[in-house]
Parts: structure tokens; sequence; C-alpha cells
């Protein structure tokens, strides 16, 4: 029976042959994920059911949200975690100063891999699909159990066959392509089904592209955000993974749902309006909206490629008088080589803030809360009301090139918008040197 | 199990962060979310709500983040059980696991208003409006997803296994 790489995924974690949509299957897990929010509940959760982890070399723990500590309680959650790691030995435990955001790291870090089957208990789990893996968020206590069995029930989801085509223009990136596929079928558009992209536009994407898209699959509803394993997903894991595993692939003759085509030589830069990420339009339709604050990070922007994208647009002009800009590197390693490209340097001096590593202000955690009536244009993955502070502020989800330049204007801009307001002529991003360690992994 | 409550109606896409915004995350003490549930689209319904009310919402309820601290604050506020049009996958299965029964009725969802009082049976899924004198029929779960509902929960159905 023909099948999806969703499908073949479950089924070989499932001990099946095959599996079809709908199908409810138990299946073994290849890593069970947690951060400092929804770790610690699940410990206690876990603690009920009186048995040792499954496999201390399958459980990451990774405190991101409210740490370096926010306040008492955060860091009350951050001990919870840390002790149990330490009690279990849990092999993938980061603490502050070589953590970086769970879902920049664990690809980084060749922690998750192609053909893999992961729970985490964090909505943007799906993000590890751009890496050819079935990843899905779940709550506190499936991943109690997860942690306690190393294993999970499914049921085997339909898949929306999203066909890529054309060239990616300069000023697009992943985020474009995702927010405008969002646009276009809704919030609930892949309710309990997968997204699976297919096409030779899936070659134009990098895997900052791809991690990108397979974040925000969970802001259409979906289960997972699945690419196919390809010569660039080849390339990126090979540096990284250092176990073995099984790409997949899917049937020629598989079947979808749906299919929804995107050519993406025809996306514009987009925003989405608050508060829903389904709210999408193209930046040179909005009109005047002047903002308050910007933020470029996160689990979903917060990558070398992302900061490239900001360092270009910001060299040599100045943040807007009227803008607070932060930008948080997803890790310590982009970091270190966006200082060490001096990229930190381009930052300071157009007065951003930068921050260590955290999702922080994504949702509304700290380190950029809005006040009310403030505008926030984010690179971040989330526009609910209230989200990143006062229930009255309001966010703008944005890419990287829409955001920094929008730093510059004000107000929501194209990055060609922000062209006068420097000495330099725009650049879209900055070469990244080959020396990069990280680039040079991403790159063929 | 039978349910006589008034109902306290929401729209399309409420999402866990209006359920539960970020800032009360720092404590998974459910009293003390439930004391914040819904805060940011409506006060007035920690300080009012009674145990055995209703909580009705449109399609989509639950989306967005995987908070698991979203159904317990619900749970907490005496709420026994969730009636949407549909629900978002994350906050479904964690409705499931800890023994908050989820009611998928569709369009019928329309038939409901705030402040009407329903009656409803959660094993066969019957939901009579009193209010109005209509009756609707939910989405039969999986024979599964029952057997850990009637456990209390993903936790005991485990533990019931060991």
């Amino acid at each position: 029976m023909a099948m999806t790489m969703s499908e073949k995924i479950l089924a070989r974690h499932a001990g099946l042959d095959a599996v079809e949509a709908g199908q409810l299957i138990i299946c073994d897990l290849d890593l069970v994920m947690a951060n400092d929010v929804t770790g610690p509940p699940s410990i206690k959760e876990f603690e009920k059911i009186g048995r040792p982890v499954f496999d201390a070399n399958k459980i990451a723990l990774v405190p991101d949200h409210f740490q370096p500590a926010k306040d008492i309680k955060s860091a009350d959650l951050a001990k919870t975690m840390r002790d149990f790691a330490r009690k279990n030995k849990i092999k993938y435990y980061f603490e502050q100063g070589r953590v970086g955001i769970e879902h920049v790291i664990l690809p980084e870090f060749g922690i998750v891999a192609p053909g893999m089957l992961i729970i985490g208990a964090d909505s943007h789990t799906c993000t590890y699909g751009a890496v050819n893996a079935f990843s899905t968020g779940v709550g506190t206590t499936d991943l109690a159990v997860g942690l306690a069995t190393g294993k999970a029930w499914f049921k085997v989801p339909e898949a929306i066959n999203v066909h890529l085509t054309g060239e990616k223009p300069k000023n697009i990136c992943g985020k474009d392509v995702i927010l405008t596929l969002i646009g276009k079928i809704g919030v609930d558009g892949a309710l309990y089904k997968a997204l699976e992209f297919t096409g030779e536009g899936v070659n134009e994407l990098s895997m900052t592209d791809r991690l990108t898209i397979s974040n925000m699959a969970i802001e259409a509803g979906a289960k997972a955000g699945v690419f196919p394993f390809d010569e660039r997903t080849k390339f990126y894991v090979a540096n990284r993974v250092k176990k073995p595993f099984e790409p997949i692939y899917a049937d020629e003759d598989a079947e979808y749902c749906a299919t929804v085509e995107i050519n993406l030589s025809e996306l514009k830069p987009v925003v989405a309006l608050p508060h829903l990420p389904e709210n999408v339009k193209p930046v040179d339709e909005l009109g005047e909206i002047k903002i308050n604050q910007v933020v470029i990070g996160s689990c979903t922007n917060g990558r070398l490629e992302d900061l490239s994208i900001a360092a270009g647009i910001l060299r040599g002009r100045k943040v807007h008088p009227d803008v607070r800009c932060i930008i948080i590197p997803g890790s310590q390693e982009i970091y270190k080589e966006a200082m060490r490209c001096r990229w930190i340097e381009i930052f300071i001096d157009a007065g951003c803030v930068v921050s260590c590593p955290t999702c922080g202000p994504c949702l509304g955690g700290y380190m950029g809360i809005l006040s009310a009536g403030e505008r926030c244009v984010s690179t971040t993955n989330r526009n609910f009301r209230g989200r990143m502070g006062h229930v009255d502020s309001e966010v703008y989800l944005a890419s990287p090139f829409v955001a920094a330049a929008s730093a510059i204007t004000g107000k929501i801009s194209t990055p060609e918008e922000a062209i006068q307001f420097g000495i330099r002529n725009l650049e879209f991003g900055i070469k990244i040197p080959k020396s990069s360690k990280l680039i040079r992994n991403e790159e063929c | 199990m039978n349910i006589e409550g008034k109902v306290w109606r929401y729209g399309d896409n409420i999402d866990t962060d209006v359920i539960i915004p970020a800032r009360y995350l720092n404590t998974f003490d459910p009293a003390e979310l439930a004391k914040h549930c819904m805060v940011d689209i409506d006060e007035t319904f920690a300080p009012n709500v009674k145990a055995g009310d209703i909580m009705v919402g449109g399609k989509n309820f639950g989306c967005g983040s995987s908070r698991e601290h979203a159904p317990v604050a619900i749970k907490a506020s005496g709420i026994p059980v969730v009636i949407a049009a549909s629900f978002a996958r994350i906050f479904y299965r964690n409705g499931i696991n800890i023994g908050l029964p989820l009611l998928e009725i569709g369009d019928d969802v329309e038939k409901i208003s705030a402040d009407d009082v329903l009656k409803i049976d959660t094993d066969t899924g019957t939901i009579e409006n009193l209010t109005t004198g209509d009756t609707f029929h939910a989405h039969p779960l999986p024979a599964f997803v029952q057997e850990i509902a009637k456990a209390g929960g993903l936790i005991n159905y485990i533990k019931s296994k060991n």
C-alpha cells in the first residue's frame, strides 16, 4: 500500500508493515523532550506512575522558556527539572550557558535525525519535520507517560501535500512561505492532519527556511510538517548526527487528502496581523502602521541565517528613535558565530538590545513584554491576544527581512523601504563567512 | 456521567494563551491557575464560574501552545465538560489525558448561547439544551480513548496496566 512520509515513520515505530490514516496505534519513541514550563508538571505526573525513566539517553530537558530564571517560581521550576535530570542521568540536559532554544539546539546538536519519531511537551516540537522526522507536540501527561514507557498513542493523520514550485525571490524566506500557507488554509486548515512538503521548490529552501516552515505547522493546526530527505538534509545532518539513521521517502503514489500549490516566485513579504496567524497580508498593502518594538529571534527565526538577514539590513543604519529592537540568538553557538562575524557589533551600533538565548518575549515571559496599546513586529510564531504582554498590545508576525526593515523605519516595512535610511545600498543579508562552522554544515 | 449546568459561551479559535496566559505559567497548582482562567478575554469568568457550569466554544478550541495548564485551569474552575464545534489536536489529547470530557458537535454549537442550561450524558454524548429544547449528539469517542476517559485519565490508565 502506498504511504506518505508520516505513515511510513509511524508504521515503522509501531512495528507494522503499513498503516493508514485514521488508524489508532501505539508507537515506540526515539526522543522525548520537555522544557522548564512543561517539564516540571510532567515530572510530577511521571512520579505517580512509579516506574524508572524508559531510557535516559532518549530524553531531552531544555530550560529555555523562563531561564535564566525570571522570578522565584521560575527558579523553582528550573530546579525541579535540574534535580530530576541529575538523579536520572538524563543525557540531553543543558544548563544555562550551554543551553539554547530547544528547537534551535536539538537540530543544531544533531540530537534529532531523519526518520525519527519524537514527542515534545511544546507545541513547536513539529520543527524537526524539517530534518525528515515525524515530530509532534503533546501535553504534560502524554510526556509523563513517554518518560516512563517510551511509548505514545497516535491516530495516523491524513496528509496535506504542500506542493512547492518556482524560485524563491531574494527578499523572501521560510517565514513568508509558512505565513502565506497559513493565510491560505487558516489556523485550523490542517487540524488533525500532517503537512508534507513536495515539489522542486523544496530545493530552493535552506535548512533554516525549512526549520521555520515546519516550526509553524502547528499554527495551521497540523500534527507535523515533514520535509523530504534530499542532498541538503543529507549535508546538514552529516556533520551533526553521530548515530545511524534511516531517512524516509513518500511513495510516489501516496494518497493525500488535499494539495495546496505554492509558487515561491510569486511570494511577497507578508505579515500576520493581530490576533491570529491566518490574518496574512502583503506588507506593501498595509499602509502606515507605526510600531514600538521589534523582536528578532525565537525557535522560528533565531538561527544564524536569520541573524545574517537582520545584520545585512541593519548594517550602517539606526533603529528608529521610537522603536526598541531586541535580538535573541537561538543558541550559544549562533551567538558566538554572530559575534565572530561582527554582527553583534552591527546590532549594538544600530541601537539594538542583544539577549542571551531564551524564548523570553515570544510567549510574554520576559525580556520584552509589551505595554497596553503597544505594537510589536516579531519574527516569532504567535500573535494571539495578550501573547507578548498586555491584553491590548498587538503582535505582527514577520520575517527577519521585514522585522529588521521595520526597526529602521519605525513602521511595518518591506526591506526595500529601509534603503533610504542608511549610508549603504540595501543588501539582502550578509554573506556568512565560509569558515563559519555552523553554516558550512548548512550550505551545499 | 450526567451533568446539568449553565453555559459560558466563547467563539472560534480560543487559544491556550487566553485560557491561561503565559505570565501565570510559573506555577502548575490547579487552584492558582483557575484564578486566572480566561482572564484576557473574560474577566467575569473566574470570579463567577460555579462548579458544574459548562464551557462552550466554536471551532479549533484550545489552539496554540501545548500547555496542559489550559485544560487543568478549566477543570479546576469546576467545569466538568467542554463542548466545541472542533478542538485543536493537542488540547484534545490533553483534555482526554487529564479526564476532562470534550464533546465535539460541529455546527450544532451555533444552537447554544450564553447562559443556556444544558443537560449532558457524557457516556452517550447526548446534549439537551433545556433552554431551547434542542437535542444534539456529539461525535463518539474512539473505544481506546473511551477506555482512557473511564480510567479517569492516562496516568490511571497506564497504572492499571502496570
